[in-house]
Order: structure tokens, then sequence, then C-alpha cells
């Protein structure tokens, strides 16, 4: 029994180093008397202000499977659909539904372009990303002149930095959102619930009833206690439900469709995928644009949590993402890499940030906390999975 | 008397006898198995001692006990080298004292030079200033000894897998080899290069060095071989020795599989039907090189119900003429037509040569068949994903039943179908890839190398698998470089040399002498590089 509970642990590694560094900071900041880690202000922080990273960790990681290859442009894509968002909705006042169109549009049309070097003539993702990290902030500063544009129209912000109730006073937020996190737990068990009875009753193997209900019970846990903390705040914030429905999306292609499949064979082995009718070229294109779909998104959510659009927005930005899918668990040769993992990679750097913030650590300090990190959350992973096949 | 062995020291016991090498009751626990019990192997000085046994014996694992790679003391039992007890910790200590295994997959730089290459790691001169006059003649030297007529300046990539495998040699001996162990040394090389190859371990053998010849190719340890111990499930079965006992091919088998084989082939009665596939006047150009053709005018014709060999030495673009005819995925400039049930097919890509019923099986099982680090399930299926999936979602309980039934079919050994592609070995693996294929509903199975190595029993399995396809009325267009399973398998044999058909035989009546009679004469009328087809022209006749 102990033993099983020990697998399971280290099957889930990640997990628990991010429970871990939780717990970690939650005693440093009581213990130095900064309140807690766990108030309904920092949970919500801790979604606005790594929003971005993981949109981005999300469109990261389905490059990193499908060849290893990661996109150096996200950073500048980033500043660059911002800029000409802010240009089109702030200085010529135009609509705000025709600047996020435009935005959203922008990037489809930068990630198709590196996206057809890339699959089509095959020049490496390293080169042609990194070409457009400086062909597109160039553009950006170009288009920018150099000025921070602000402010953003409030219905701008409204939708991407906005709370679910709209505008409710600290109290009056709670009900409602109670009610919708009730909801979120219900359909997520019922479905975990049903998935897993088919499966047994088509002979798939499942794992054991006990670990199943388990982590059934801690995610349902973990997603009510933060609802709850959520409405003793402000409300559901309008990016926590942008990025649950990106997850659900991604997660979705890969786990379940036969284009998600194709990515990981690609990634494994592209020969074999290629001489199995696969269409190799069309897939590194369609994972390139959408690379370039969720950088425009990421844009947006920068524009309206900073109300602007300045030059040195974005920047570093295709870091955290390659970091995130690093330690969550991606591999750098293709072929393997969960949404999820990327996720709580996303979410293991923002833990670290806004705990490091609290107790007050200086912020060069916390740069270099976070590459040790990086280093050994990927030292870890290697290792534990190294002794678990040597078993 | 056993125990007598054990308790007694390095002193007496090894040199009374005069053997070079003894090991004495290996035995090696991984967690979970035994790989190797009580083994016992002696090994004269001079001989050439062949160690045969299927895949997953333990061959391997009891050189990598004599090498140091497992060492000292993850084992028990006692190894004796010129009557010393060896304690390796590590390769470099083995090697020091002059044992160097050669391993299948070859260890060389491909963008260094041979000469570079024969002293990787021992290099000339000092270690500040490389002396590379020396390094370039003492490496031809070498290359000398093993008769390899190539400038040690030559870059390795640029020379075939059949000399790379001297250059191996050639290293071997710049180390002052004595005890030389080749680990499946003739797997990816052609008869001809195989041959070339046993009869330089032969010439070598006579100048003193002494090797030890780990191979599946049982004619080969036949031809080579003093000495033979046979290994199976861990454990030492018996040693024949050549002069003593009658060494037949048979005798090996009999020993490897723990019965007596009737044969190496499962009967098979044919029903052979109409034309499912044809090909005409096919022509394919290098990718790379421009217009070097390596398929020249091909023709050939695959009935229902029938077994087609294509035969050829390596290099005759058997695998390019395959891999055109499945959607073109190899070379430029294709011309010909394809039919494929009587109707002309124009295949772009793999996508529409599956959806044609086509199939290739792939020669590279881990480099372009499986994807290796996904699930049986997940391979099972990946060719014709629309099968198990319902408006682009994959329904996982429809996979996994086909995935087991399919391991079921073909009796893959498997813990389940959640087991990843690279903890199988290499006949399971082969397994899964027929399986994967049959599960693509194809009509027309392209098969090549489809037993490379794998072990005898597992073969067998094969054999029996494709004997079964042909019974549902499909097609096997089978490439293989070995002789006796082409004779023995096939209804048909096409015979390839230098990118053209030369010769079409009935499988009934085929011998080996007249496949190597219609290569060599197809040479003779070839014009390409007289030297060089006159030269090869002589080894096939030899061979034949």
């Amino acid at each position: 029994m102990i033993k099983r509970v020990f697998s399971v642990l280290k099957n889930n590694a990640m997990v628990v180093a991010l429970a871990a560094v939780m717990v970690l900071f939650q005693v440093w900041i009581v213990a130095t008397n900064h309140g807690s880690l766990f108030s309904p202000m920092n949970a919500s922080n801790v979604i606005l202000q790594n929003a971005y990273v993981i949109i981005l960790a999300v469109g990261m990681l389905l490059c990193i499977i499908s060849s290893g290859n990661i996109d150096l442009s996200v950073g500048s894509i980033v500043v660059l659909v911002g800029a000409v968002v802010g240009t089109l909705v702030v200085n010529m006042h135009l609509p705000v539904w025709i600047g996020i169109v435009a935005g959203l549009l922008l990037g489809v049309l930068i990630g198709a372009w590196q996206g057809f070097w890339i699959a089509y003539v095959r020049i490496p993702a390293f080169i042609v990303t990194l070409a457009g990290m400086l062909l597109f902030r160039g553009l950006a500063l170009i288009v920018l002149n150099g000025l921070t544009i602000s402010p953003f129209p409030e219905l701008f912000q409204k939708i991407f930095a906005g709370y679910v109730p709209e505008g409710a006073s600290q109290g009056s937020a709670f009900i409602p959102t109670a009610i919708v996190t009730a909801i979120a737990c219900v359909v997520f068990a019922v479905t975990q619930i049903v998935g897993r009875a088919r499966q047994k009753k088509a002979g798939a193997a499942v794992g054991s009833e006990i670990i199943f209900w388990a982590k059934l019970l801690c995610l349902v846990a973990l997603v009510a206690i933060f609802g709850l903390l959520l409405g003793q705040h402000k409300g559901i914030p309008t990016v926590l439900i942008l990025i649950v429905v990106i997850i659900a999306v991604y997660s979705y292609i890969t786990q379940k469709t036969v284009p998600g499949r194709h990515l990981y064979a690609m990634g494994g082995n592209e020969k074999a995928a290629k001489l199995s009718g696969i269409n190799t070229n069309r897939m590194l294109l369609a994972v390139y644009t959408s690379m370039g779909l969720l950088s425009a998104v990421a844009a947006l959510v920068c524009c309206a949590r900073f109300n602007s659009a300045a030059p040195s927005a974005g920047d570093g930005y295709e870091l955290d993402a390659i970091a995130s899918c690093y330690i969550g668990g991606a591999s750098a040769f293709g072929g393997t890499g969960k949404v999820s993992g990327a996720v709580i990679g996303a979410l293991f750097m923002g833990v670290l940030n806004i705990g490091m913030s609290i107790v007050g650590i200086d912020a060069n300090w916390q740069k270099a906390v976070k590459g040790f990190v990086l280093l050994a959350a990927v030292v870890f992973d290697v290792l534990s999975k190294r002794q678990a096949s040597a078993e | 008397m056993v125990g007598d062995a054990v308790g007694t020291g390095a002193t007496r016991e090894p040199s009374k006898l005069g053997e070079l090498l003894r090991m004495r009751h290996i035995t090696k626990v991984f967690p979970g198995t035994k790989a190797l019990d009580d083994v016992n192997f002696d090994v004269r000085p001079g001989e050439i001692h062949a160690l045969v046994g299927e895949n997953g014996a333990g061959k391997s694992t009891l050189m990598k006990v004599l090498s140091g790679i497992h060492p000292y003391g993850s084992y028990e039992g006692e190894i004796f080298y010129d009557g010393e007890l060896c304690k390796f910790s590590r390769i470099s200590e083995s090697e020091a004292k002059g044992i160097v295994i050669i391993h299948q997959e070859l260890a060389l730089v491909p963008y260094l030079s041979i000469a570079e290459n024969i002293f990787l790691g021992n290099e000339q001169g000092k270690a500040w200033s490389i002396d590379w006059s020396r390094t370039y003649s003492e490496a031809d030297k070498l290359l000398a000894r093993v008769g390899l007529a190539e400038s040690s300046r030559t870059l390795v990539k640029d020379i075939g897998v059949g000399k790379q495998q001297l250059v191996e040699i050639a290293k071997a001996l710049s180390r002052n080899v004595r005890l030389l162990i080749l680990d499946e040394p003739t797997a990816s090389l052609n008869e001809n290069e195989s041959r070339k190859l046993l009869d330089l371990l032969k010439d070598l053998q006579a100048k003193g060095l002494t090797s030890v010849l780990i191979s599946h190719k049982l004619n080969e340890v036949a031809y080579v071989a003093d000495r033979i111990t046979v290994i199976r499930d861990g454990a030492t079965i018996e040693t024949l020795d050549k002069q003593a006992d009658a060494v037949s091919e048979e005798r090996i088998v009999r020993g490897m599989v723990g019965r007596e084989m009737e044969s190496r082939f499962p009967a098979r009665t044919s029903e052979i039907g109409d034309v499912a596939l044809e090909v005409v006047d096919w022509t394919v150009y290098h990718p790379q090189f421009q217009g070097r053709k390596v398929v020249d005018n091909a023709h050939l014709v695959v009935h229902r119900g029938e077994v087609v060999g294509v035969s050829g030495l390596m290099g005759a673009g058997r695998t390019e003429l395959a891999m055109s005819i499945f959607g073109r995925s190899y070379g430029r400039n294709i011309t010909g037509k394809l039919f494929i049930d009587g109707k002309e097919a124009r295949l772009r890509n793999a996508k529409s040569a599956i959806e044609h019923k086509l199939a290739y099986v792939t020669e590279d099982r881990k480099g372009d068949g499986l994807i290796l680090g996904m699930t049986i399930r997940e391979n099972t299926t990946i060719a014709k994903l629309e099968k198990v999936s319902r408006r682009g979602a994959i329904i996982e309980e429809e996979e996994h039943k086909v995935a087991m039934l399919y391991v079921d079919k073909l009796h893959t050994k498997c813990s389940g179908v959640e087991q990843p592609a690279n903890s199988l070995s290499g006949g399971n693996q082969q397994k899964l890839l027929l399986a994967k294929w049959m599960f693509a509903d194809s009509d027309i199975l392209i098969l090549d190398e489809p037993t490379r190595g794998i072990d005898v029993g597992a073969k067998y399995e094969i054999y029996s698998i494709i004997n079964q396809l042909v019974a549902e009325g499909k097609s096997v267009l089978m490439i293989s470089s070995e002789l006796p399973e082409i004779l023995g398998m096939c209804d048909r044999i096409y015979v390839m040399n230098e990118g053209r058909v030369v010769g079409e035989l009935s499988g009934s009546d085929a011998d080996q002498e007249q496949i190597m009679t219609i290569i060599l004469q197809s040479e003779n009328r070839g014009s390409t590089s007289p030297t060089d087809s006159a030269d090869r022209a002589a080894t096939a006749a030899e061979a034949a």
C-alpha cells in the first residue's frame, strides 16, 4: 500500500513539487508575518499575473511535442499584436471588436508565415523564430514609434481583465461564484466517473479504484477551495474563463483526437509518421499557426492587464513559456508532454514569483532562483523517470 | 567437482588447461529476471568461438559482464583471463588487457576521417599536439592489414557499412587486441561483404588473433567457427566442437530452440488469384544525385494469394523500388504506371497508398517503422485512426479492443497493450509492425527484410503470419537478402541488380546458384564501372 502511494506520488512528481513549494512559502510567509499565500487576493493574482504564461505555454507545448522545437518569437508577437491593437482601438478609436479580430488575425498570419518556412522549406524552427523574434519586435517598435499607447477603452478592459459577476463589491460576488464553482465541480466529477465506467466496460485497463477516487476528491476539493477564495475577492476573473476554455480545447485535441495523436506520432518518429500516411508538413504549419493565434490572445490579455501597449511588452515571455513546458515534463526531443503538465509548470513558476514577492526577495535574486529551479525541476524529472524505467 | 572449481583460486586452475578465457559459473540477476544462470564459457587461444542463442538468451549480457560494462561485484562467478582472476569495473580496464568488443551498432563518428576514428581516444603524439603524419601512416598500415582499399583520410560517412565494419576491426587492432568480440557483425551486410568479413577473421586467426562471434546467421557460424557455444534462457546448453562433433545448421538450431525444428518454413498450399498489383516501366531517380537512376524500367506483377520474392545484392534498388511504389515515399522524377486490381492508381503520397490498401513494412523497424515511445495500442492504429474514431475523436475503448485482438492473433509477447514499443524484443516489434499494417486493411503488403535480426523461433512465427495473410487472399511482395528465406517462402522470385529486374524464377524450382548466376550474368551485360562489377561478379561467383 505504502509502495503504491509512493509510486503514485512519483508519477505526479511535479504536482507534488508544486504542493511542496506552496506549503514552503505558506510557512515562510506566515512565519515572517506577511499574511497568507492563500488569501483571496493572492488566489486571484496568481491567475491574473500568469494568464499570459499559461496561454503561451499551451501553444509552445504543441511546438515541443511535434518536433522538439521551440518558438522564440512569441514575446515579439505579443508586443507587435499589442501595438497594432492599441493603434486601432486607442489612437484610431475603432470599435473594440475590430481591434480584437484584427489582432487575432495578425497572430494567425504571423504564425502561418513562420510555419510555412519551417514546414515546407524545412528551415530549422530555431532559426526561423529567432529571425521572427528580431523582425516582429522591430516592426512593433516602428508601429509604436518608441512610445507607449494607453489607456485602453473600458470595454476592452472588462473583456480581458474584468470579473464575473461584473462590478460586484467585495461581498456580493461570493454567492454567484460559489454556484459556478459547484457546477464546475459536479460537471468535472461526472465526466470523470462516466469516462472511467465506459473504459471499464470496454475492457480497457483502468487504474486502481482507490487512487481514482482519491485523485478525483483532491481535484474537486482544490477547485472548490480555489473558487471560494475567488468568491471572497471580486469573483471569477474573465481571463480564468478564457484560460479554462483554452486548456480544455487543447487538452481535448491532444489527448482525444486524430490530429492530436498524429502530433505525438510525428514528434516520436517523423519518418515513421510519414510512412503511416501522416502529412507532417501540414501538422507543423498548423502547430505554428496555433502558436501565433495564442500569442495574439496573450497579447490582448497583456494589453488589458497593463492597460497599455508598451515597447517593452512581451520581453522574455518566450522563455517563461518554454520553461513552463519543460518543468511540466515535456521532452526536449519531442513526442511527449501534456497540456496539463505545461499548465502546472506555468503555475509552479507563478507561485514561485508571487511567493518570493510577498516575502520580499529582491527581483534580481528572483531571476536567479527561477533559473535554478528550472534546472532542478528538469533534473528531478529526468532522474525519477530513469529510476522508474530501471525498476 | 564443481564446488572444487569454484573454491580454487586464480593461480592453479586455468593455467593447467591453457585457455585464454574462462568464465566460470556466471550468474547475473536483474531486478525481476535472472539474465544469466550459472554460465560457463571458455575460449582457447587462437580459435574463433561462436556464441549463438535466440534473442534474449543472454549472449549480450555475458559479453557485458566480460567487458566490465556490468562491473565486478554486480554478478556472481569468476572470470579468468590469461590465467588471472579479473575484476573489471569499467570497459577501459578490459580494453587494457586486449579485450575489445565491436557492437552491432557501430561506434564511429561519420564526419571524422577513417584515421581519426581509428585513433579516437588513443590519439597519436601528445595531448596538445597530435602527430598527424603518424596518425595517417599508422592508419594506412592497419587498413592494409584488414584489406580495406581506402585512404585513411576518407570520411567515415562516405564509405559503406561493410567497410565501416572493417574500420572498427582496424581500430581494435590498433589497440593490440588479443580477444576480439564481434556482436552480430554481419547483420547489415550483404552476402559478399559478410563473406569478406568472415574471411578476414580467418585470416587474422591465422596470424594468432582469438575471436568470439555472436551471430544469428547459422551458415556463417558453421563456416567460420572452430567451436560453438549455445546459450538458451540464460544458461549454457552445450559447446560443439567442429572437429569432434558433426556440426550442421539443424544441429545448432536444435540446441537453440531446445527441440527439433521439422522445418524452418511453415508449409503452405498457394491459391493464386487475379493480378493485384502491376508495376510497369517504373523508373526512379536518386533524390539527391541528379541523373542517377536507382530503379531502371522495372516491371513486376503480384497476384492475389501469392508471395513474391525480390532478391538481389544490397544496393540493387529493392528498397527504393518498394518505397517509390508506396506513394512516392522515395526518389524523384518517378515515371511509370501502377495498376491495382487492374485499375491505374496514381499514388501521390503515403496516405493515398494506404487508401489504395497498400502497405510498406519497412526494413528499419526502429528508424522508420515504429514510434518507439508510443504504446502497442497507439502503434497498432496509427496508420488508420479513422477506423477507431468518430468525427475526429478517438474512441480509446475501441482502440484498446483492436490492439488486444492483434496481440492475441499474432501471439505478441507483452504485458499488455499499454506497454511501450521500445520495450519489446525484435521479433515482437516486427509483429507489432505487421499488426499495424493488417489493421490498416492492407491488401498488398510489401515486406522489406521482414525477419532481419530476429531469432529462429520468431522467424517461423513471422512466416506463419505471412502464410495466413496470403491464405486470406492478400498479396505479399517480400524483399529479402537471405536466399534460404526467399527460396523457402516464395511462389515466384524476381531478381534485381543495379536497379533493374534482371530475372524471374518460379519459387518451386529455383535454387541459390540460379539466383547468383542471374546476378552474375546481368553484371556482365551491365555497362557501369567495369572493374567494380567484375570484382563483384567474382565474389558473387565465389559465394554461389
